[in-house]
């Protein structure tokens, strides 16, 4: 049985910081920043927006895009490592919003920034199986980072969410593969409020290290090389590790530019991958093959093989593209970022 | 808000489900159990609304309740939904844009907090078209 995608919606608030707007704050060179990461700007939450709320409008905008009954829903997975509830499923709340209740099943996942795709995963292995007609795997995050830590620069808000079937197909997910080890290169303990991390660690043994081996095990699965792709997107920290992870494994800064959503974005963490990949569908043509690798920290990678139908261009101009996401944003200081990111507390 | 009362209004926070007299097409929100101008010849039916609709009028909020201060100033307006009742939103855009007819859709936000420990309560704002 084919699998694949049947819509996809994406998500990101109107609010952005200029790196140099944080570099000034604390006393750092921003251009060597902003050179050395990659990026310019990223996003930012409104007050009253969290992963459910930007789970809940991209998957608005997926049920929309592809004209989607939200009752026909089996499964509602949402990944993320920012859920408002440590206990109280997002995705109840999602599946509530939709109009999806009662009769499915639903779950958050939770796996750094990978919780998202492999809620992909659970739901291909569900409609596969014929265990349901069709599952909607979301990724969103309102990520974390401590005030002067160097994952300020980057985390942002933002998600992506995926109807799974097996028919209507926008595009054809053929294949996919994981690989994960325990690497502890990021976490964040019960209760805290910012993660921790290894530092530069968090490079070569585990971004590099993950994604590196998924993408080349499932391109050996599938006899496959880069040059058969004509799009590639892998996780986006920063601007830097995706273009040399792409470069490393062969593909070319061609085939990554229009996944690359991190310059003006920044890292939506559970998003971040799945982002990428609404861009490239956003301007995708029938045959086109796409490969995707997520990487999530502590440690896994999971790689997709797709190919897009003729069906996207019915559904494409029905939801909001990445690009016009990205358009008319609202530059904020470091004082109202405080404020929108609840650094500022009041009694 | 206890979590009982949240909850019995999830569908219509959540989703704008209202009513629709299938006797004389009219449109509530709030949902009503019995249409006002047909009495006993009424037939009521859920109905989901759009969320699209216009600004009737609009006042900003400077001095916000309790457990809103983070949010002030923010645009409180009556908007009159295009099937036609009038609900009262928040308007999640800058002061300046606000103007009385502008055309506004709804949003999925959080509209607030029991406190740090308890519920979030979810539900609908709207936007500039």
């Amino acid at each position: 049985m084919e699998v694949g995608i049947v819509s996809y919606g994406a998500y990101v608030p109107r609010y952005r910081i200029k790196l140099e707007e944080i570099a000034a704050v604390w006393g750092d060179d921003a251009k060597s920043i902003i050179g050395g990461l990659k990026v310019k700007e990223k996003s930012v939450p409104d007050l009253d927006e969290d992963a459910i709320t930007i789970s809940v409008e991209a998957a608005r905008n997926a049920i929309n895009r592809g004209n989607v009954d939200a009752s026909r829903l089996g499964a509602i997975y949402c990944g993320s490592e920012s859920h408002p509830y440590a206990v109280k499923p997002t995705s109840t709340i999602v599946a509530a919003a939709v109009g999806a209740e009662p009769n499915l099943t639903a779950a958050d996942f939770e796996f750094a920034c990978k919780a998202g795709t492999a809620a992909i995963q659970a739901c291909m292995g569900l409609v596969g199986a014929g265990m349901i007609d069709i599952g909607l795997a979301i990724g969103a995050d309102v990520s974390q980072g401590a005030p002067g830590d160097a994952l300020e620069y980057t985390a942002a808000a933002g998600g992506a969410a995926y109807i799974i079937g097996s028919s209507d197909l926008a595009a054809v997910i053929e294949d996919t593969f994981s690989f994960t080890t325990d690497t502890p290169d990021f976490w964040r303990r019960e209760g805290m409020p910012y993660p921790e991390h290894g530092g530069r660690f968090t490079g070569e043994p585990g971004y590099f290290k993950h994604v590196t081996s998924a993408a080349s095990g499932l391109m050996d699965k599938l006899g496959t090389k880069p040059s058969d792709y004509d799009y590639a997107v892998f996780h986006q920290p920063n601007g830097k590790f995706p273009q040399n992870v792409a470069r490393k494994l062969g593909f070319t800064p061609d085939q990554i530019k229009a996944g690359l959503v991190v310059p003006m974005l920044g890292n939506t963490y559970s998003g971040s991958c799945m982002i990428g990949l609404a861009a490239i569908l956003d301007q995708a043509v029938e045959g086109d093959r796409i490969f995707m690798t997520a990487f999530g920290s502590g440690a896994g990678s999971d790689a997709f093989s797709i190919t897009v139908t003729d069906r996207i261009e019915e559904i494409r101009d029905a939801g909001p593209k990445v690009e016009e996401l990205l358009q008319n944003p609202i530059y904020m200081n470091y004082a109202t970022y405080a404020k929108h990111k609840g650094k500022i507390k009041v009694s | 808000m206890t979590v009982a009362r949240f909850w019995r209004k999830i569908p219509n926070r959540y989703n704008l489900i209202g009513t629709h007299c299938t006797t004389c097409g009219k449109h509530y929100f709030p949902p009503r159990t019995m249409c006002p101008t047909c009495r006993r010849d009424g037939k009521m039916e859920a109905h989901k609304f759009q969320g699209k609709g216009e600004v009737v009028t609009y006042t900003v909020i400077h001095t916000a309740a309790k457990g809103y201060e983070m949010q002030a100033p923010y645009n409180l307006a009556i908007i009159k939904l295009d099937e036609g009742p009038s609900l009262t939103g928040q308007v999640v855009c800058g002061q300046e844009e606000m103007e009385i007819g502008m055309r506004v859709r709804s949003v999925f936000r959080k509209l607030g907090e029991e406190s740090e420990k308890g519920m979030i309560y979810y539900g609908t704002k709207f936007v500039p078209e």
